[in-house]
């Protein structure tokens, strides 16, 4: 008996200790895609979430307490995002959702933050299903119409007649913008040529890019993430395709070049913030960027900072973290001023914000022009 | 015309390197009589193996495609030793086991590998370096064929040749076709067949090797994960020219490559790999056993 209470006493220990540890602070959630296909995404967002989050805490906390962030991995893989994100509802019982980039992966954490009340806020998911689930689920990002209309409005101001578009089947935010961009284009008055397709993952595109050379376009669409972008335009390049490609902001991230290299010089591409701004506000967040993080942020970064900031905001706004109470209040949201633009959420809990164009010049994003919705 | 014709030589390019990796599947296959599943990470580790070289190579050669050899010999030597080393901790203690306990092994090296390799390489992709010049060889009017998709072919078919050469008249291929047949038979008459399964390992390991820098250099890309989806493809490749033949997986690789191609290229290519898998899916009901797979009943 004594030797069964001597070999319990360690657990018994552990345990107390546990208990004692008894965290302080908000808990508020993040799922991102920290490794994986998209990790950079992830990362940028996670970067920008906790400078945020030391600002906030920094100057106080949010209702005299400090926020506390649980960050869960999903590995970029489809299937782990709902694990995470039940897992950070009932097991840390968050107040607040901040996540993911991807749609398709956002799409997948929203029905489970609208059925358990929980206010979600996506940092950078255009498709405009995201928010479409329920009124729990908000964004502080443009949505993909509009940037399809951007970079459609934007090739026919380079002066391109014909336009060919290359979609990811597998991405629901390639598909979206496709979509728009077609419309757009065809509506001022050019005409899309080809039409191809590939699946994520896809590493070949030597046969959707003969075809599409074939078709002599003066500028090709390509609605791609990070991660097959770069391989695409170096293979098109291979095969002698010399005509710019435009795409979204899924390009935002510094593999683009690294990969690219040459290759995607002088492409173009929609995004929600260039870190050249002379904004105030924007110079002085780059500056507390660098003194972090030691390097310069991009969209994704400043995205991940305001979806923080703003939720902080809607608790101060709210007096309470009350899950209901602050879901309220975020969609209670005016004129709210973030490094990403002026942010206010209509009745589909999406903003209405301006993009800016960026072109690759020397292996670095130089801004363009902002256009207007 | 002539985007179909340039449509057939990136089908035979892509075509190619399915051949070469399906090859490995097909041998190891026809001597140990199970799926190694490995095989893709292996092609990943090969062309990480050949960029990790490529600055010492090239300090040493300045030629460009004095480099490219050098580079697809030394991921061919890499990928032989990890091959041998991968069979004999993880495959060999297993030999007698049931078939399945090897299988669902090789599907943990697998993982072993890519995951690993993420950690080892990082989880970002990696531009992989042009090794060759890009010049374009033209063929009549419009069609191009590229200098990697030539040095894709032309290795492919060496490499295939001396295969051929290699199990038909040396004594390890002889030793080769006679485990293939019957294993105990074979040891029974002197046939050392630990030697020759790891030498098959090293073979099969060292083309997909090969595979892998010429992959990466027509992906430009390479990241840990790259090689599942060529792996499990080439499989499929092997199973349609009936896995176990030589022959059999070449013919395999390069019709899946063509289709693959052909497909991309027209307005369908949304569904490009669901036709392609259809095709081979029609293909398999109607012969089985593969393209050139042996029909022979089983003996009762």
């Amino acid at each position: 008996m004594i030797r069964r209470i001597v070999l319990l006493l360690p657990i018994l220990f552990s345990l107390a200790s546990c208990s004692k540890k008894q965290e302080v602070g908000i808990p508020v959630g993040q799922f991102a895609s920290l490794t994986g296909a998209q990790a950079t995404f992830g990362q940028s967002t996670d970067n920008g979430v906790r400078l945020a989050l030391d600002e906030v805490n920094a100057s106080g906390g949010v209702l005299g307490q400090p926020l506390r962030l649980i960050t869960k991995d999903n590995q970029s893989k489809p299937g782990e995002t709902s694990t995470a994100v039940r897992e950070l509802i009932t097991r840390s019982k968050v107040v607040a959702l901040i996540g993911e980039v991807a749609s398709g992966r956002s799409l997948e954490a929203a029905p489970i933050a609208q059925r358990s009340g929980i206010p979600m806020i996506t940092p950078a998911s255009t498709n405009e299903k995201v928010t479409e689930v329920g009124d729990h689920i908000f964004r502080v990002c443009f949505i993909d119409p509009f940037q399809g209309t951007v970079c459609a409005k934007f090739a026919r101001k380079l002066g391109a007649k014909k336009a060919a578009v290359l979609t990811d089947v597998s991405k629901d935010y390639s598909l979206g913008l496709a979509k728009s961009f077609k419309e757009e284009f065809v509506k001022e008055g050019g005409m899309i040529t080809g039409q191809q397709s590939y699946s994520g993952g896809d590493k070949d595109f030597s046969a959707q890019l003969t075809a599409v050379k074939a078709d002599n376009p003066d500028v090709i669409f390509l609605p791609a993430y990070y991660t097959e972008a770069p391989l695409i335009i170096r293979q098109a390049r291979q095969l002698g395709i010399t005509v710019p490609f435009i795409g979204g902001d899924g390009w935002d991230s510094p593999e683009l070049v690294a990969v690219g290299g040459p290759a995607v010089e002088g492409c173009y591409f929609s995004n929600h913030f260039s870190n050249q701004s002379t904004d105030p506000k924007v110079v002085e967040f780059v500056k507390a960027y660098r003194a972090k993080y030691n390097t310069d942020p991009d969209a994704m970064v400043a995205l991940g900072y305001d979806s923080l900031k703003l939720l902080a905001d809607a608790m101060k706004r709210a007096g309470t973290t009350n899950p209901a109470k602050v879901t309220a209040a975020l969609a209670a949201t005016k004129d709210f001023v973030g490094v990403t633009g002026k942010i206010t959420l209509d009745a589909h809990r999406n903003p209405n914000k301006p993009a800016v164009i960026l072109q690759v010049k020397d292996g670095k994003f130089s801004y363009v022009e902002t256009i207007a919705p | 015309m002539h985007e179909f014709l340039q449509q057939v030589i990136n089908g035979l390019s892509l075509g190619a390197i399915y051949a070469l990796i399906a090859l490995g599947y097909s041998m190891v296959y026809g001597v140990l009589k199970f799926i190694n599943f490995a095989h893709g990470d292996v092609l990943m580790i090969g062309a990480f193996a050949g960029f990790y070289a490529v600055p010492m190579i090239h300090g040493i050669f300045p030629d460009p495609w004095t480099t490219t050899a050098a580079v697809l010999i030394w991921s061919m030597a890499v990928c032989a030793v990890l091959g041998v080393v991968i069979e004999r901790l993880a495959y060999r203690p297993l030999r007698n086991q049931p078939k399945l306990a090897v299988l669902i092994t090789s599907i943990g090296v697998s993982l072993l590998l890519s995951y690993g390799g993420q950690i080892l390489f990082g989880v970002n992709q990696k531009a992989f370096p042009d090794l060759l010049p890009p010049i374009r060889v033209s063929l009549g009017s419009s069609v191009t064929i590229s200098g990697n998709h030539l040095l894709v072919m032309a290795v492919t078919l060496l490499l295939l040749v001396a295969l051929r050469e290699t199990i038909q008249r040396t004594r390890f291929g002889l030793a080769l076709r006679a485990l293939s047949q019957n294993r105990d038979a074979a040891a029974l008459m002197g046939v050392n067949s630990n030697a020759v399964i790891s030498l098959t390992f090293a073979v099969g390991s060292a083309l997909a090797g090969a595979a892998g820098v010429l992959y990466a250099m027509n992906i430009h890309s390479i990241e840990p994960l790259m090689g599942t989806l060529p792996g499990i493809k080439a499989f499929v490749a092997a199973v349609l020219g009936g896995i176990g033949s030589m022959p059999g997986a070449a013919v395999g690789g390069l019709l899946l490559g063509l289709t693959e191609c052909l497909l991309g290229g027209s307005d369908l290519s949304s569904y490009r790999d669901a036709i392609a898998f259809g095709i081979l899916i029609l293909i398999l009901l109607v012969r089985p056993s593969g393209l050139f797979g042996s029909s022979a009943a089983e003996k009762v």
